[in-house]
């Protein structure tokens, strides 16, 4: 943080790790943050199943063995994308003809680029 | 584009800088002349980026505003009208919290009268006189409370003795102090004691004791002599002070190894508290004075009004400002009230609860009976298990669903929560009939104290920030002295 200097150590946690995702190049404010593992886990730590698709390079599955999505191999966003292009599952997706042509433009690799695939704000 | 709002935020000056107070997290934060403007153009009225950016243009490039715009955002200080900040969630402990204090009256009984106190006034949650509660805990009681402290604490466990006059039932004190002593030895854990007690039974025997094992102790005083005299009586309506006085004289020239404090309950009579602080700390030598205000219904003609509220918080003020000047001076100053609040800001405390009752800290009754606190030891309304049976974990689970600060609409809009979650669950029960309502009828009241403890923050910040050390870590506090 350059305008917010911290003062109390709460402050100091908080800055550590609000300057940590610029690092790799994550915009902050748009990035679906919440639904990524943040800070320690909420869980018990315990055995990962995948199920279902995980033989290919895709978890394509919504939820962990505990229901959430904190656990999942992939970021569901990868999820999103992967759906919407390769899987006959029906993914809700921006409009790519009139509304959102671009959506995927700067995620050439999925693998590579699945953070780039962001939010469209009406 | 969209609006940017103002956030959930506190901001406030001091040292001639401006700061926030970030309810979200409760961190404390410095904002450059960038941030300022931005948010103080936004909390006028809410802007689009690109009107900020050509309001501010004459002083700040557009690249700045729209980093502080990111850091404001990120901090949550500044919100897009379509994404409002997300309220707090219910998040609830998933292992039991171990139990770090325990506070055990040993008797309900007393020989004082107070006309305020909580456990025999008109308000009192316990029937104490001819309820199933014994008027003493026995020694095997006492036993069973250290054994079942030792089993729920960590490495570490803080045991309370508390009333009642604490100090009438010194018998079975004593024999709870050598049973825990040894059976903390056995387990390797460490265990250290407090008492409260109005000081009346404080013979040499008594002081000679507490000086051996090392207690904190905390005196119910109210201050000079007619102010003590006004409320704390014996049954016959004699004052106390007399008695007291010298006791207290006598504690402190004999226990030295650690501080000792006194405790002060504010009444609409007793409201002039610089000459209560000076008397205690220079006339007496506590080296520590809290103030509460009596726990009451608002109709009980000692309650202090809204009125009184107000005269409270610019005498907390003034003696604030004492503390601020000793603390940039690195002295050591014995206002308890700000120390404690200026901890919990230092730390960044961003409380779900009020306080630790029913979590870390439990109330055990003369009977064994475990409760969310002292103040509700032997409620059956109240109770979480006992003793000998444990804590009953499904009532403990529960209770802190039921109490979390997610859970009281009026909270989350409040700036302060991080620091106040609702108040005290017994001010909450007297006032309002239920331990679940946030204390409304003195939020003007936290506001306004936390805001003034925000500035001293800053002020110690800027100008000795050594001095703050001392909460984050032992050994670096300014000595009484």
């Amino acid at each position: 943080m350059k305008h917010l200097s911290p003062v109390n150590e709460k402050a100091r946690r908080l800055a550590r790790s609000l300057d940590a995702p610029e690092k790799t190049g994550g915009a902050p404010d748009r990035d679906v943050v919440a639904l990524q593992q943040q800070g320690p886990p909420q869980q018990p730590p315990g055995p990962h199943v995948p199920l279902g698709c995980s033989t290919v390079f895709s978890p394509g599955w919504e939820v962990d063995r505990t229901g959430g999505t904190a656990g999942l191999c992939q970021p569901v966003e990868r999820d999103l994308f992967d759906c919407h292009i390769g899987c006959f599952w029906p993914a809700q997706v921006p409009d790519q003809l009139n509304h959102a042509p671009d959506w995927t433009a700067k995620c050439a690799a999925a693998q590579k680029d699945w953070r780039k695939i962001d939010l469209v704000f009406p | 584009m969209s609006l940017l709002q103002h956030g959930d935020c506190h901001a406030f000056e001091a040292a001639g800088r401006r700061f926030l107070y970030l309810s979200a997290s409760a961190a404390v934060v410095a904002m450059d002349e960038v941030s300022t403007a931005v948010l103080e153009a936004v909390a006028a009225r809410p802007r689009v980026r690109d009107e900020l950016v050509s309001d501010l243009a004459d002083r700040h490039a557009p690249g700045a505003v729209d980093e502080a715009i990111a850091e404001l955002t990120g901090v949550r200080a500044l919100h897009r009208r379509e994404a409002p900040i997300p309220a707090p969630r219910r998040m609830l402990p998933l292992t039991p919290v171990p139990l770090s204090t325990m506070v055990m009256n040993v008797t309900n009984q007393c020989n004082l009268s107070c006309a305020y106190c909580y456990e025999y006034s008109e308000d009192r949650v316990v029937q104490t006189d001819y309820g199933r509660q014994p008027k003493w805990m026995s020694e095997e009681t006492a036993r069973a409370s250290v054994d079942f402290l030792l089993r729920e604490s960590g490495p570490v466990a803080h045991l309370t003795f508390f009333g009642g006059e604490t100090l009438l039932n010194f018998r079975v004190l004593q024999a709870a102090v050598a049973y825990a002593d040894q059976q903390a030895a056995a387990l390797g854990k460490q265990i250290d004691y407090s008492i409260t007690t109005n000081a009346t039974l404080l013979g040499p025997e008594v002081i000679d004791f507490l000086a051996e094992h090392r207690f904190g102790v905390t005196v119910s005083i109210d201050g000079p002599p007619d102010v003590q005299n006004r409320f704390r009586v014996f049954h016959g309506g004699r004052g106390s002070y007399d008695v007291v006085a010298p006791k207290i004289r006598a504690l402190i020239r004999k226990h030295r190894s650690r501080p000792i404090g006194a405790r002060v309950t504010l009444t609409r009579d007793t409201l002039d508290i610089r000459r209560v602080f000076t008397h205690l700390t220079e006339d007496m030598g506590f080296s520590e004075v809290g103030f509460a205000p009596a726990t009451t219904a608002p109709e009980r003609s000692y309650a202090v009004g809204s009125d009184g509220f107000d005269a409270v918080l610019e005498q907390f003020r003034d003696l604030a400002d004492d503390f601020r000047d000793a603390a940039i001076a690195h002295r050591h100053h014995g206002f308890s009230n700000v120390r404690e609040t200026l901890e919990e800001i230092h730390k960044g405390a961003n409380k779900a609860w009020p306080c630790g009752a029913g979590m870390g800290l439990l109330g055990v009754s003369t009977s064994g009976d475990v409760a969310l606190c002292h103040r509700f030891a032997g409620s059956d309304d109240h109770r979480l298990g006992d003793v000998r049976g444990g804590i009953d974990r499904s009532a403990q689970a529960g209770f802190l669903r039921d109490h979390h600060v997610a859970g009281k609409p009026d909270c989350l809009s409040c700036w302060a929560r991080p620091l106040c979650a609702g108040g005290c669950y017994h001010e909450a029960h007297t006032r309002y009939g239920t331990t679940q309502a946030a204390n409304l009828h003195y939020c003007d009241w936290i506001r306004g104290w936390t805001d003034t403890c925000l500035q001293i923050y800053g002020e110690i910040a800027v100008r000795n920030p050594a001095f703050l050390k001392q909460f984050e870590g032992p050994d670096e506090a300014p000595q009484p002295g």
